[in-house]
């Protein structure tokens, strides 16, 4: 039993650490600030979780783990306000993004998915 | 093999350092900057267990609430050029009603 | 009631993060409690949108759609990275959130930029500016798939709410 949970968190722990990886190296890929962001929530979200799973699994049921749950929820619940404010600010400042296609004129429709959700909403 | 898990986390903290070395924006180095703090508490984590302290993770609670907070601070510092600036600028977008 | 909720939450965090049970400690814990609830109370906070208990018991559900939706996402943004030609398609876009509460559109865009791939950079209303790393990251957005599981998990935390008054 515990071979298998050894095995397991091994696992995980192996595979956090190749999505860390990857994002850091997309980091340094990415041509600009905005690109870079999608690289930086690679790290933020799938690795720091794998990688914490496994080590939850390792601490076994303590209050090690329980801590581990808390950082957990911290990156859940701040690393996206972080991406956006960078974002915006990056906006704000006038960093021009690379695009290949900009859509935010297109007028924004109460198409047939927003019309049938008000509709059950009220 | 904690030991892999604290050599990827370096590896990829070395990955950030040089992105925030080079950046060409101000915003490259902050992402970096939010970057290097998320994998500082992982490996805070993992080596924590490598030596078998696992109380490092206290540290790294904190540290990551500080990353937020520190992130913000140069954010709103470089938009306003002051962290205590008039509020009113903000509410002439249009917004919540 | 909110209070009392918030109060609960904010003792129970203090014990697990002491892990020292002695009398000193635990008193200066209450006494930690009671402040950060007298100040939530000063600064108007422990209501709907500050502190959305009803979200937080639809939420398991979700976070696990949610998780799997970011490990799909993670999966592909991984092999733009690895891939030499880095083919991206970097687009904006702008989406509606069919959400009706502050704390509905605030998860929906949450969720956006917590998927890798798709970043919120500006809401405004009820409006979203989405930055793309590839066109069909956007087109998905644009086909609403996700803006209906999140109006869906918004509707049950009310159903839930309706249920308790």
């Amino acid at each position: 039993m515990e071979m298998i949970a050894d095995a397991a968190s091994w696992c995980l722990i192996v595979l956090g650490c190749f999505f860390l990886v990857t994002g850091a190296l997309g980091m340094l890929r990415m041509p600009d600030v905005y690109t870079r962001m999608h690289a930086a929530s690679v790290i933020d979200t799938i690795g720091a979780t794998l990688l914490i799973l496994g080590l939850i699994i390792q601490a076994g049921p303590t209050l090690i783990a329980l801590k581990l749950v808390f950082v957990l929820a911290l990156f859940f619940f701040f690393s996206p306000v972080a991406s956006h404010a960078v974002a915006q600010a990056a906006l704000h400042a006038d960093v021009k993004p690379i695009l290949s296609e900009d859509r935010r004129d297109r007028d924004v429709p109460d198409g047939p998915e927003a019309k049938s959700g008000k509709g059950a909403r009220s | 093999m904690f030991y892999v898990a604290t050599g990827a986390v370096l590896l990829a903290l070395l990955f950030a350092v040089i992105r925030a070395i080079r950046g060409p924006t101000v915003f490259d180095r902050v992402l970096a900057a939010n970057t290097i703090g998320t994998l500082a508490i992982l490996l805070l984590a993992s080596y924590g267990f490598l030596t078998g302290r696992p109380e490092f993770l206290d540290i790294g609670l904190t540290y990551g609430l500080l990353n937020l907070i520190g992130t913000f601070a140069v954010l709103k510092f470089f938009r306003h050029g002051d962290l205590a600036y008039d509020i009113t600028e903000d509410q002439e977008k249009p917004g919540w009603k | 009631m909110r209070t009392l909720v918030l109060a609960t939450a904010l003792a129970a965090f203090w014990l697990a993060l002491s892990g020292h049970y002695t009398p000193f400690l635990i008193s200066v814990g209450a006494l930690c409690v009671i402040l950060v609830v007298y100040l939530a109370h000063r600064m108007h906070i422990v209501d709907e949108e500050g502190q959305p208990v009803e979200l937080f018991l639809a939420a398991p559900t979700y976070w696990l759609w949610l998780f799997v939706e970011i490990a799909k996402s993670a999966w592909s943004v991984t092999w733009i990275i690895l891939d030499p030609r880095l083919p991206i398609s970097p687009t904006f876009t702008r989406v509606r959130a069919g959400q009706k509460t502050a704390a509905g559109i605030a998860t929906y865009a949450n969720s956006i930029t917590l998927t890798p791939g798709t970043i919120t950079t500006g809401v405004s209303g009820d409006i979203l500016d989405v930055h793309a790393i590839v066109k069909s990251g956007a087109d998905d957005l644009e086909a609403g798939g996700m803006d209906q599981r999140v109006t869906q998990f918004e509707g049950n935390a009310s159903t839930a709410r309706r249920e308790k008054a």
